[in-house]
């Protein structure tokens, strides 16, 4: 099963935050801005790292922020967020994080499909300092393989 | 064989773990079920599991439990993965 779409909107490249909270904020914002999610899930995918920690850091310099399927699910989305001076989550080995990718799902179920999708794509290691680095929105989709909408070729 | 991967929210960080442990459980040549779950449903799910992974700030909701609990710091690495398991299941 393929990525969701990654339309420009669900990008930001080069962001200047304060903090962690400002970061999964962000890749909330990008969510929303692609019709995804509404403010709502935002909120709750910092309350999941107030919650649990910094686990959603699974590989250095990489955080996957989400949250619980929910109401505020619009559709499955997927957002990407670069940060211009990576930051600190809290997470004892994989600090500071320089890459948020944010992802919406509207089941417990259809999540397992794209995820696999998300894990091939990040066991090149060098994905994640390429995304980084990443100066436009087709830059990262073709790092990711995703589309900007559904059905379009990259 | 019962492996049980967590997650806070029982999506994407635990299904990423799975994923990645089949993986290297068929590099081990390790015949295992691999069950996502969320650290709230973790003394239910994991009752009969034989391993659980999960990441280093989750080990401590785990709770009591019978079985071995392996923490992942990379979740992409599968070779990390692999050399965790083959000392936890070998």
């Amino acid at each position: 099963m393929p990525l969701p779409p990654l339309p420009d909107s669900a990008i930001s490249i080069g962001l200047r935050v304060d903090d962690w909270r400002d970061a999964v904020r962000a890749a909330g914002g990008a969510l929303e801005r692609s019709g995804a999610t509404t403010a709502d899930y935002t909120e709750r995918m910092v309350g999941v790292i107030d919650e649990f920690g910094a686990y959603v850091v699974i590989a250095p310099g990489l955080a996957l922020a989400h949250a619980r399927p929910g109401d505020d699910v619009l559709t499955e989305g997927l957002s990407v967020v670069t940060l211009a001076e990576p930051v600190a989550f809290g997470h004892p080995h994989n600090d500071p994080v320089a890459v948020i990718v944010g992802l919406a799902v509207t089941s417990s179920d259809e999540h397992v499909h794209f995820v696999a999708e998300l894990a091939n794509v990040f066991n090149d290691e060098q994905v994640i300092p390429e995304l980084a680095r990443a100066t436009d929105a087709a830059g990262i989709r073709s790092l990711l393989g995703a589309t900007p909408s559904a059905g379009e070729p990259l | 064989m019962k492996i049980v991967t967590i997650c806070g929210a029982g999506i994407g960080t635990s299904g990423i773990l799975k994923v990645n442990a089949e993986r290297a459980l068929e590099r081990l040549g390790i015949e295992a079920d691999i069950t996502a779950t969320d650290v709230g449903s973790v003394g239910v799910v994991a009752a009969d599991a034989q391993v659980i992974l999960t990441s280093p700030e989750l080990v401590e909701r785990i709770g009591k439990t019978n079985a071995d609990v392996i923490v992942i710091e990379n979740y992409f690495d599968v070779d990390e993965l692999a050399a965790k398991l083959e000392i936890a299941l070998g």
